[in-house]
């Protein structure tokens, strides 16, 4: 499996550490009540199909949104975590 | 029909022409009592259960592709209760006992083969860590025995005791744990609650779950609708798909996990063998090929088929534990996809929809789980009531906070198991 | 039988081998089976699970039977095909699954009773009594099972990994893969070539056809020679391209050494990932045998395969040949077999229209229903419409269709479609994105074909990767319809075989239909049909037939299993090449670590990295008296220990202070610059992730540091933190874990140690508790750092690592000089444990911070990372098992972690249990067993007698609760 950086391009899945949906971007204020605050953390959409979830390019250190399908693995795009929460 | 060995030698004489079908292929009906969604090794179980212990028989288990063709024909068929926290102990020690009877209960050999399993470990910390988790098998009532470098060596003299990278400190000992035959504990299952009278419904399903007022009252499938008065989701794998037909979100992330089998080979690892340092676990099938596993290949997946750098870590674990294991040569290898809940613990609980019960989130532990989870889930679904042993399997430990099972204490929330 | 004259191979080459101790002589070029089948010998294997005399079927990596043993001892490889080893001189053989020998095998008594051991007959016996199961039932299965041994000895050999990178990836040097290849070089595409066979051409080695004129090899040789002319191309001959993955990812095994004895200077496999930009698939097709009674005695061969010893090996199969088939192609092998002076006795072939244009006796509208030989073909029995007849012959070439070789198109779960026309599956467009198939792996069966569809696929290619072929002129060959009609099985008394190595009949596959195993999966399954060595390439599409027969459906309705990776079998030593010993994961050193080995400090595991265990002195024979001395040496006077391996992590930025505020529990930004502060991270759940030191060098400029487990871990979450939750924030981060060499200087000696070193002396006043500042060491810049793990005055020194061992060797040899010196992590533990410091023992993961009493570390005045969850109603119950300390009152004063507690007089079972025990020591300083444990609502029980069990070890104790700061609770040895 490959993935794309936008920094260094497409590059092995070896290089990169998972972290599952990009869900968890969406981080609630500590004003939210706890039982949202637990479903923010723990429920999810988990599609089978097309999906945008984290990957960390361990070598330049950037934290990736990767648009991806979990069924047939295809990789469309990596953005950076940083320019989507912009 | 009952199965034995002089039945075989009969029909062995008589050109084996008396074989009757194991089950029957029904038609689905309009209504049923109870509906599972998942003709899997949980959902089998369950229904055997359902008819067995409380007598509930107007059942169907729908299955969109084949009886038993989940992860309970896809995984590497070990057999152990060596947990370590509340909650999982219990239930586990129970599997454990329902499957040292599954032969005599479903009269089919499922090949339960208590050979041993044996958890390495590679430091003073991982000794101190597994101390803890047999001494709570033990106060379970299940068995353990703490091994240290020389114990292991007696079991397993093939390891690398000299140049491995993490050199073994010890072990610890199962030995009531093991490994079974995967398809025949789903055949076994099918067959028995087929003969009491549920309805398997192979090529099936299920496109919808039908809500009425916060009542279940049945499903949609691909052949045709189906009212029913409870609906019970027991689908690994699909859980998040299948919750969503009620409009729910799960706890859970499916991740693919990839499994492994050589050439056969003449025995040679006589035990289970697992290897935390490399996430590798090892065994040999009665047919002499070596079953394995690893780790995940972590990232979420549907597509039951995993990558190489996985594979190679495998290889790689394989070679630094075993290397006189490399000159098997790897035939096959499947991926299954897992149900990873936060915590790694499983859930079987009610929802907040009358009548629809939830049972998923197996990660990795599924196989072994399956008659306690069949027995428990029968149990919730029939009675309204946790079963005993499986009372802390809840959907909302995660909003409490409270009785949350991380085994590997890895976190209770996603992709750190 | 060599036949003088033929074959691609130079026979007067002679070169030697054993089988079964028996001296075979074969010549360069030869395979096993070759060399084998050149000296008449037909039995080379026993079957699985029924121990049958069994010869070569095939000449290919898809053989099912001729499974044999190469080398001996630990260089003994089991279960390798007989077809695909290349021999060399004074290389062993040795057939497997047979006692005592090849001839006579003992435990062919199973065959005798086949009738009782059906399809899934385990299933139904061997129940009872339970206990029997694995003491007697599941040892004589295990026993009679399997194939070839592993010899149980350590791998002594060498393997390889590798990458390559191109633009095309070719998949099989046959005729469509040769076009395509060349086709797409010639337009500039970086191709590679890969085949599995030694020598590239596929079938064009094994048929007598011709190309443009010449003969198939010569044409052959002309492509090949082009191509390795060009830059842009590489071949790589046995080289077999094992899986499909994601992105254009291959896996291949090329055997690089094993056509030479072993310990040479070549590894004897690589495996290599091929990443391609495109792939065509041109790995041929696999020839089918046919399903007649007793179908499976030594000398009954695939009829493609015939033709190959006879065309590239120059060797004739037996003496009297018979061919029996359903199709044209059947008829070549008689062609070519008479051609070259063999007696073809009879060709059968099962279409009674058939037209058969030999000079042989010709049977249309034949069948075989039976054969003789105990171990090898004698007889076989033919039925027609003139009745039947016996033909004596010692070779039976069969040849029931060709299944083109689509597994690698499916290895992404996608389903080959069935075409009537070949009976059989072909691959779809898409299948695996960027791979095309071409030639007779699509369906395309005729030479000339071949060529085209090789072209075609080179050229679409080519201009996929935006290179223009140029119009490629095709060379002439052959262009014979293939026609064939279905022939799945031939009935007849005696058993049908379809999964040779499995021992799966035909019998067995309507059996399981019977039995309602009706799924293609369950029929699989149930009957073991296409699980041996070969993955059913022999026998899955046969198989399918019977079943959809037996279900009265038709074959793509009844689908197929499902092909997965591998292609070919991968030994795991090729997969997991490098990690033989240590080079399973990284070894991390710190900068003293000669210094340690070089005191004989046992060096052990702490993650990657190995840190010095103890340091023992003469005299002192057990670690503990080791550790006890050190513990007292610190306590009294300095010890020196490397802490480099602690996680240093340098946070810059404007908003620094605030980014640290956010990811620990307790307020950063209120830290004066030269001061340090405690840290605690939670995880978002809430609990303990790490703890560490946070030191300030400037407004915006800190130092963190972290466990040496979670130095990894802790970077990728503040990275997360930074960019995916807080890219509001200006701040930066580098791990400077291996640029500071950082030691503990600990003990009340320590300051007088330190002043000797340091070009200005430091003080009470100048560097207090907690606080750090630049320092100059011996004319080194470093850092120092008033802080303490073990609750003595303590300091830690950071230099840059370069200077690191120079400075370990210093201040280790001036501690000795004040009656001190270097300790260990037996010490570091006893130390901590003495002061109730917490590790990972502690925070395992499942802790809060309300279990180690540390809530009120979480302030309420800020967000934070793990706030909200840690104040979930479950997570800070009084009941939670809570961090406290053990002492031994009773009679046994030996503690063990991971031992559980109980009530004094309660039972020690589950629903009894109280909580466990995470870290124990002898303290010398307290001189006494002390623990660290958890323990439900322990802060309230303070005082209370409690029991530890450790049924493991065999320990109880009696344990009084405590405050887990055991030692100078005041901490009044701090300050100095």
């Amino acid at each position: 499996m490959r993935l794309i950086c936008p920094h260094c391009g497409e590059r092995d899945r070896r290089e990169f550490t998972y972290q599952g949906a990009a869900e968890i971007l969406d981080r609630p204020s500590r004003e939210v009540g706890n039982d949202d605050w637990a479903d923010y953390l723990h429920l999810r959409e988990n599609p089978a199909g097309e999906t945008k979830d984290m990957w960390y390019h361990d070598p330049c250190g950037a934290w990736i949104v990767v648009h991806r399908d979990t069924v047939t693995h295809a990789v469309h795009s990596g953005e950076l975590a940083s320019e989507v929460r912009k | 029909m009952r199965y034995s060995g002089f039945k075989v030698f009969t029909e062995g004489l008589t050109g084996n022409k008396g074989w009757k079908p194991v089950w029957r292929d029904p038609k689905p009906k309009s209504e049923y009592d109870i509906v599972l969604i998942g003709g899997g090794g949980h959902g089998l179980s369950t229904a055997y259960y359902l008819a067995k212990n409380h007598g509930l028989t107007n059942i169907a288990v729908l299955e969109k592709g084949y009886i038993g063709g989940g992860n309970v024909g896809r995984n590497t068929t070990i057999v152990r209760a060596n947990y370590s926290l509340p909650g999982n102990s219990e239930f586990y020690s129970h599997s454990l006992k329902l499957w040292e009877n599954l032969e005599s209960e479903l009269n089919y050999n499922v090949m339960h083969s208590q050979r041993g399993l044996i958890n390495l470990f590679h430091s003073d910390g991982q000794r101190d860590a597994f101390a803890r988790r047999g001494n709570a098998m033990i106060n379970q009532g299940d068995d353990a025995i703490l091994l240290d470098r020389e114990g292991v060596r007696q079991h397993l003299p093939y390891l690398d005791f000299d140049n491995i990278r993490f050199p073994v400190y010890g072990g610890l000992l199962h030995p009531r744990g093991g490994t079974a035959r995967h398809d025949a504990v789903a055949w076994g299952y099918a067959r028995g609650a087929d003969k009491r009278g549920v309805d398997l419904i192979q090529n099936c399903e299920v496109t919808g779950i039908d809500i009425e007022g916060g009542q279940v009252r049945g499903v949609r499938t691909s052949r045709g609708v189906i009212r029913a008065k409870k609906v019970a989701m027991v689908a690994a794998g699909r859980s998040g798909q299948v919750a969503a037909m009620a409009g729910m979100r799960l706890p859970i992330e499916s991740h693919i996990l990839q499994a492994f089998v050589t050439e056969g080979l003449k025995p040679v690892i006589h035990h289970v063998v697992s290897f935390g340092m490399g996430h590798f676990y090892i065994s040999q099938s009665d047919k002499g090929g070596l079953v394995f596993g690893g780790d995940l290949d972590f990232y979420s997946s549907y597509a039951q088929r995993g990558n190489l750098p996985m594979k190679e870590h495998v290889m790689e674990a394989a070679m630094t534990l075993m290397p006189m294991i490399g000159k098997a040569r790897v035939l096959r290898s499947w991926g299954g996809i897992m149900d990873m809940s936060p915590d790694g613990s499983p859930i079987i609980d009610k929802t907040h929809i009358d009548g629809l019960f939830v049972n998923c989130g197996w990660n990795y532990g599924g196989f072994k789980a399956v008659p306690a989870s069949g027995w428990a889930y029968a149990h919730l679904i029939a009675t309204g009531e946790p079963h005993e042993t499986a009372k802390r399997y809840r959907l909302d430990r995660f909003r409490t906070g409270r009785g949350i099972m991380d085994e590997e204490g890895t976190g209770s929330q996603h992709n750190l198991h | 039988m060599r036949i003088a004259g033929k074959g691609l191979i130079d026979a007067s080459k002679r070169v030697s081998f054993s089988f079964d101790g028996r001296r075979i002589e074969g010549a360069e070029g030869d395979t096993v089976a070759s060399a084998l089948l050149a000296n008449d010998v037909r039995l080379v294997a026993r079957s699985f699970k029924y121990h049958r005399p069994r010869g070569v079927l095939t000449a290919g990596s898809e053989e099912p039977n001729a499974l044999v043993t190469t080398g001996s001892g630990a260089g003994a490889e089991p279960n390798v095909r007989a077809t695909m080893v290349e021999i060399h001189e004074g290389l062993e053989v040795k057939s497997q699954n047979r006692w005592p020998s090849l001839g006579f095998d003992v435990l062919s008594v199973n065959d005798l009773a086949a009738p009782f051991f059906g399809a899934g007959f385990y299933y139904k016996t061997f129940m009872w009594p339970g206990a029997l199961w694995e003491k007697l039932y599941e040892p004589l299965i295990r026993r009679a099972a399997g194939l070839g041994a592993l010899s149980g000895k350590n791998n002594a050999d060498r393997y390889e990994r590798a990458y390559a990178f191109c633009d095309l990836l070719v998949i099989g040097a046959g005729p469509a893969g040769l076009m395509a290849a060349l086709t797409a070089a010639r337009a500039g595409a970086d191709v590679i070539l890969a085949d599995e066979d030694s020598r590239m051409g596929g079938r064009l080695l094994a048929e007598s056809e011709e190309i443009d004129g010449k003969q198939g090899h010569v044409w052959v040789a002309e492509v090949l020679a082009e191509l390795s002319g060009m830059e842009n191309v590489r071949l790589m001959p046995r080289t077999t391209v094992t899986g499909a993955y994601d992105q254009g990812t291959y896996g291949a095994l090329e055997r690089v050494g094993l056509h030479k004895a072993a310990g040479g200077h070549l590894p004897r496999e690589c495996f290599w990932r091929i990443v391609a930009r495109r792939s065509i698939l041109a790995a041929g097709a696999l020839e089918r045998p046919i399903a007649f009674p007793d179908n499976d005695r030594p000398g009954i061969m695939n009829a493609g395969a015939v033709r190959a010893y006879l065309n590239r090996w120059g060797v004739a199969a037996g003496k009297r040949v018979a061919v029996y088939g359903n199709n044209d192609g059947a008829h070549k092998t008689a062609r070519d077999l008479m051609a070259a002076g063999v007696e073809v006795v009879a060709v059968i072939d099962s279409r009674i229209d058939a037209s058969v244009a030999l000079d042989a006796p010709v049977i249309t509208g034949g069948r075989v229903i039976g054969t003789k030989g105990r171990l090898g073909l004698e007889e076989i029995t033919v039925a027609s419409a003139s009745g039947e007849r016996q033909i004596k012959a010692d070779c039976l070439a069969m040849s029931g269709g060709w299944n083109p070789t689509v597994h690698l198109a499916c290895h992404m779960n996608g389903q080959p479609v069935w075409d009537e026309a070949i009976q059989s599956f072909t691959p779809k467009p898409g299948m695996i994105p960027g791979m095309e198939a071409a030639g007779a792996a699509n369906g395309v069966f005729s030479t000339a074909g071949c060529l085209a569809d090789g072209a075609r696929a080179g050229e679409a290619a080519a201009a996929d990767l935006g290179k223009k072929a140029a119009k490629t002129k095709m060379p002439k060959a052959s262009d014979g319809a293939y026609a064939l009609e279905p022939l799945w099985v031939v009935e007849g008394k005696g058993r049908q075989w379809l999964d040779f190595q499995n021992d799966v009949t035909v019998k067995d596959v309507r059996l399981a239909a019977k039995e309602n195993y009706r799924s293609v999966e369950h029929m699989k399954r149930y009957t073991t049909q296409g699980m041996a060595p070969d993955q059913g390439k022999n026998s899955n599409v046969g198989a399918l037939a019977v079943l959809a027969d037996a279900t009265g459906r038709g074959i793509p309705e009844t689908g197929t299993t499902t092909y997965r990776p591998p292609f070919v079998p991968v030994s795991i030593a090729a997969m997991g090449a490098g990690a033989q010993g240590k080079g399973f994961a990284p070894q991390r050193f710190t900068t003293s670590h000669a210094a340690s080995v070089e005191r004989g400090a046992p060096m052990i595991e702490a993650g990657m990295w190995y840190r010095p265990s103890y340091f023992a002195r003469p005299g002192e024979s057990t670690w503990r008296q080791a550790c006890d001395r050190e513990v007292t040496m610190v306590r009294e006077a300095v010890g020196i220990c490397d802490v480099s391996t602690l996680g240093k992590i340098d946070v810059q930025g404007p908003d620094a202070a605030a980014f640290l505020d956010f990811v620990y529990t307790n307020t950063i930004s209120t830290l004066p610059v030269g001061k340090v502060r405690y840290g605690l991270m939670l995880r978002e759940d809430g609990h303990v992730m790490d703890d560490g030191t946070c030191a300030r060098f400037g407004e915006g400029h800190f130092v963190i540091t972290t466990t040496t487990a979670a130095a990894a871990l802790v970077m990728r979450h503040l990275e997360f933190v930074a960019q995916g939750l807080r890219p509001d924030l200006d701040v930066q981060l580098v791990s400077v874990t291996e640029q500071w060499a950082q030691f503990g200087v600990v003990g009340p000696k320590s300051r007088d140690l330190l002043n000797d070193l340091l070009d200005a002396p430091i003080s009470d006043e100048t560097l207090p508790y907690m606080g750090h500042q630049a320092a100059q060491v011996m004319g080194v810049r470093g850092r120092l750092f008033r802080i303490s793990f073990s609750g003595e005055h303590a300091y830690e020194l950071a230099v840059p690592a370069r200077y690191g061992e120079a400075l370990y060797r210093v201040l280790v040899a001036r501690a000795e000089m004040l009656g001190g010196g270097a300790y260990g992590m037996e010490a570091l533990n006893v130390l901590r444990i003495e002061k109730g410091h917490i590790t990972h023992a502690e925070i395992h993961g499942r802790t809060t911070a309300f279990d180690i009493g540390f809530d009120k570390m979480i302030s309420r005045e800020k967000d934070c990372i793990g706030q909200k969850m840690a104040a979930r109603e479950g997570m800070v119950e009084e009941s939670r098992e809570q961090l406290v300390g053990l002492k031994p009152v009773g009679a046994v004063k030996q503690l063990t972690a991971g031992a559980h507690i109980f009530v004094e007089d309660a039972q020690a079972k589950r629903e009894n249990d109280q909580g466990y025990v995470t870290s124990v020591c002898y303290s010398p300083t307290v001189q006494s067993f002390l623990g660290l444990g958890f323990l439900k609502n322990g802060r309230a029980r303070y005082g209370e007698r409690v029991r530890l069990v450790d049924h493991l070890r065999g320990v109880e104790a009696i344990c009084e609760v405590v405050n887990p700061v055991f030692f100078d609770p005041e901490g009044g040895r701090l300050r100095g």
